[in-house]
């Protein structure tokens, strides 16, 4: 081998790969540094809300002009606000997680070598990563990055007399989103393809995991929503740029009536959610499928209802996509669509509770083994009780009118989505380290991190329903101009303080993380004693995952403690015995 | 400084935790376990955090409704608003309940069934039964809801009966201010365009529609008798805005380039209210909720609830749009039209 080709290898398998392994490193990594510049801007933001007005160092020094004399402008606290949105939402939940788990998963639990095309799934991370780069580089430029919030409603958005982030700052998000559309449709197609083509001899749909179900929901999902995002960026730029009137309006701003005739920011809405709601189980999908997988494995018996919980996912994916009139009942829409989105909205609690009831069952007579995964998994199922509960008052229109935009509203998608995905994410890379790294992520440290994040997160998003129902609106930049809501002062720093603890608890992780990925403890070939495809593989990574033939899958996956078998798992690779039945196969 | 200092305990908090885990690493290795293994003995301490984290989050709860309680929304203001408040307390009652049942049921299952090498989990797959039961019963429960939500959400976005007495406002916001107009005596609104905005018509109230001619224009603060519906309609003349009216229950964007509405009857006067609430400076207010701008969380109006009687002293003191201008009252309708044209 010469050198050239030794350096080239080394450009091949680490840099622009097409191996799924290696690609699934790649979005995590990417992810988890998007995440972590995510929460840091929550805590700049954090400060002000709970010591509003006051100077910090630490503003001088990370948010330059953003922060005069240390105290954070009301148009870069809104700036900060719509960063972390979209980077949270898209970047780490939507490619962080998906792009993570997906491609370690699919091909490694359902036999595959590899993804149906290599070459598309590199592409798509490097989209995402070039969409990420464009996203980070918006923060630095003049005017500041979008501060429209992270649905970026026109005109607000469109405007940039309307807020200086909406110039070039505004520009760059459209781009970078751009970008990421494409990306994501290349994941998604790339995912169902090979989902549905490469499964290896015996893998029936109705002996996948549920992980692959979940994903194969979310990249449908995906498939069908994006693009209408893409096309309600289009015409945002066009108005932008074009002078076209597609969402404005009647519209009289910094003393001059603008040219803009016959155009309605409704329709942008409309778009936007027509996205923005399937858009929630993009993120929730894997997590609860990476979760219903951990539930089942570290409980050592079978998920209670597997045909329920893949029948469940399904309703929730169909009807996610009916329901995005919810996030628009005061908008002026017609009182009978808002009738209708409430009727599809709050059937969504049927599945979910079945989901939830499921787990349970599956927990109840289990022999439950507390590794820093399974304690995720438990935290995310209490948070996906919590959050999704109050969903029952937001998704009811009459109810909804008093609460909407409001604390209330904050409080329940962060409990619901936000902590459950981020949950299941950390989930998955306790469970799955042994198959990305090679390598054991410490327990000891898993334990403490679960801890402290699951309280004080609560601890941060709880006491918002109580803002909420007070009626105090979100994106606001301090609450002390209105005596209405002074008696909650103690109330928003003590969410700050929770904030900044639960920030300070994922250095636990990060650490952690990064020790494994290079000195941790070697792993063994299957030390969860799981049943799926995953743990036949040799630790070290070799290209096309199995040494020899695929193996054979004879049965479901989730023959844990069967009766008369001499372990507490039979992997999916073993034959029926003679008077076995499948529970997958029929 | 601070920071510096702060940023040197963060590094040295990193090096702490990689310490640690060498630590840990070391004495697994010298107790002959896997460093990544769950012992049984751990396992069952993290089964018994599971009540104890269970209880400390349900006293978190509780002292939270007991500190925070007194300070939420004061009962409606507003007619629709009883109906309103039922429907919250019902829902909410439902939701708590399912909250501590399914909760206490995850950690107490959680704790229940830890890890024992001597046991084996039940194998038990599925219950045709059981999932008939919990998609019945939320489906019951549902059906309930969405029946009494659609039925409060009908009645409360039932416009104003036009022949019955009500009061027509217009609430008008820009950045970041709000201002309501008055429709008068002839209880019309006068047409009005971002169009015709120029010089002290901040409104773009059109001067030749004979309706414009009464209505009256107030800023910072505007009136609305108790016990008569009132009718507002919506306009914005840059971007969204939502008038956010939390006392009444009430709550509808403001879109540029298209009008909305939202009715309620105020029922308690602010008078009323401050004895209630026991404080003397209670103001219902008028909030943006939509994220407006840099001066979003600073655009508001108050709203003084009184007597038909004041509210009328009080109308009157106001100055008309075009005080010289022909009352559409006291002309007949084809007058109207002709002045129209």
């Amino acid at each position: 081998m010469t050198a050239h080709s030794h350096k080239k290898d080394w450009l091949f398998t680490y840099v622009f790969s097409t191996d799924h392994k290696m690609i699934s490193k790649q979005f995590l990594f990417t992810g988890f540094i998007m995440g972590f510049i995510g929460m840091l801007m929550s805590t700049f933001f954090r400060l002000q809300l709970g010591w509003p007005g006051e100077s910090f160092e630490v503003f001088k020094m990370f948010l330059g002009d953003w922060a005069t004399e240390g105290v954070l402008n009301p148009d870069k606290y809104l700036a900060l606000v719509t960063m972390h949105g979209t980077i949270m939402v898209f970047f780490l939940l939507t490619g962080g997680l998906s792009g993570t788990f997906s491609n370690l998963l699919i091909p490694l639990q359902i036999g595959a070598r590899d993804m149906a095309s290599g070459f598309i799934n590199m592409l798509s991370y490097w989209l995402f990563f070039l969409s990420s780069v464009v996203m980070l580089v918006s923060l630095f430029v003049e005017g500041g990055s979008a501060s429209a919030g992270w649905t970026i409603y026109p005109p607000l958005s469109a405007l940039p007399q309307a807020i200086p982030g909406s110039g070039l700052g505004m520009t760059l998000w459209l781009i970078s989103m751009t970008i990421f559309i494409a990306s994501s449709l290349l994941g998604s197609l790339n995912y169902i393809v090979t989902i549905l083509n490469l499964r290896t001899k015996g893998m029936k749909m109705t002996r996948m995991p549920l992980t692959i179900w979940a994903f194969l929901f979310t990249a449908i999902l995906g498939v069908l929503s994006f693009p209408v995002l893409l096309s309600a960026a289009l015409l945002l730029v066009f108005d932008r740029s074009f002078g076209t009137s597609f969402y404005l309006s009647d519209i009289f701003m910094g003393g001059e009536l603008l040219p803009y005739e016959g155009g309605s920011p409704i329709l942008f809405e409309h778009l936007f959610w027509f996205l923005g709601h399937p858009e929630v189980y993009i993120v929730l999908l894997p997590a609860l499928g990476i979760t219903s997988e951990i539930v089942s494995t570290m409980s050592r018996k079978p998920i209670f209802g597997y045909r329920a919980m893949v029948g469940s996912m399904m309703a929730i994916g169909f009807l996610s996509m009916i329901v995005w009139g919810h996030h628009m009942f005061v908008t002026g829409m017609n009182p009978f669509l808002g009738a209708v989105f409430t009727f599809t909205t709050l059937l969504i609690a049927i599945p979910s509770a079945v989901k939830v009831f499921n787990y349970l069952t599956t927990l109840w007579k289990g022999n439950i083994k507390f590794t820093p995964a399974m304690l995720f998994s438990i935290g995310l199922v209490s948070t996906f009780i919590s959050g999704g509960l109050t969903g029952l008052i937001l998704g009811d229109s009459a109810l909804d009118i008093n609460v909407h935009d409001t604390y209330f509203v904050v409080g329940h998608f962060h409990i619901v989505m936000g902590l459950s995905a981020v949950f299941g994410m950390f989930a998955g890379v306790y469970h799955w380290a042994p198959k990305m790294f090679g390598r054991m992520m410490n327990n000891q440290l898993g334990v403490a991190h679960f801890w402290l994040t699951f309280a004080s997160a609560y601890g941060v998003f709880f006491p918002m329903h109580f803002l909420g129902l007070a009626g105090v609106p979100r994106r606001y930049y301090t609450n002390s101009n209105f005596p209405l809501f002074d008696n909650f002062v103690d109330l928003n720093e003590l969410v700050s303080i929770f904030a900044i603890i639960a920030a300070f608890a994922q250095l636990l992780f990060i650490v952690n993380l990064i020790y494994t990925a290079f000195r941790g403890p070697k792993a063994t070939r299957n030390p969860w004693h799981g049943n799926t495809l995953e743990w036949t593989t040799p630790v070290e990574h070799i290209h096309g995952n199995w040494p020899g033939e695929i193996p054979e899958v004879h049965r479901w996956a989730y023959d844990y403690s069967k009766p008369g078998a001499e372990n507490d798992y039979i992997p999916q690779t073993v034959p029926l015995g003679p008077d076995e039945e499948d529970e997958g196969g029929h | 400084m601070g920071v510096t200092l702060t940023f040197i305990a963060i590094v040295l908090g990193i090096v702490a935790v990689v310490y640690l885990l060498r630590v840990f690493e070391l004495s697994a290795i010298a107790q002959g376990k896997k460093p990544w293994e769950v012992t049984e003995e751990e396992g069952k301490n993290q089964a018994r955090l599971m009540p104890v984290f269970m209880i400390a989050f349900y006293a978190f709860f509780i002292w939270q409704i007991v500190h925070w309680g007194p300070y939420l929304l004061p009962e409606s203001a507003s007619k629709h608003g009883e109906d309103y408040d039922t429907l919250m307390t019902i829902t909410m009652g439902l939701i708590i309940f399912v909250f501590f049942v399914t909760q206490t049921l995850l950690f107490y299952f959680a704790y229940k069934y830890a890890y024992s090498k001597n046991r084996r989990a039940t194998y038990y797959a599925h219950n045709n039964k059981l999932e008939l039961l919990w998609t019945g019963v939320p489906s019951l429960v549902l059906t309930i809801l969405i029946l009494f939500g659609l039925n409060t959400w009908n009645e409360i976005m039932q416009p104003v009966n036009e022949e019955e007495e009500h009061v027509l406002i217009e609430l008008y916001a820009k950045q970041f201010d709000w201002t309501a107009r008055y429709a008068g005596k002839d209880n019309k609104l006068g047409r009005a365009s971002v169009k015709n905005i120029a010089g002290t018509n901040a409104l773009g109230v059109d001067s030749t529609d004979i309706h414009a001619n009464d209505d009256k224009i107030v800023k910072g603060e505007f009136h609305i008798p108790v016990g008569v519906p009132v009718q507002f309609v919506m306009r914005s003349q840059d971007v969204l805005h939502s008038a956010y009216m939390p006392h009444f229950r009430a709550q509808m964007n403001c879109v540029p380039g298209a009008k909305t509405q939202f009715n309620f009857t105020p029922t308690i006067t602010t008078e009323e209210m401050r004895q209630k609430t026991g404080n003397p400076d209670f103001n219902y207010i008028l909030l943006c909720n939509k994220i407006c701008g840099a001066a979003h969380y600073n655009m508001q109006m108050d709203i003084i609830v009184e007597s038909k009687e004041d509210y009328e002293k009080w109308l009157a003191e106001q100055k008309e749009f075009n005080p010289n201008g022909k009352n559409a009252n006291n002309i007949n309708e084809k007058e109207i039209k002709l002045a129209q044209r």
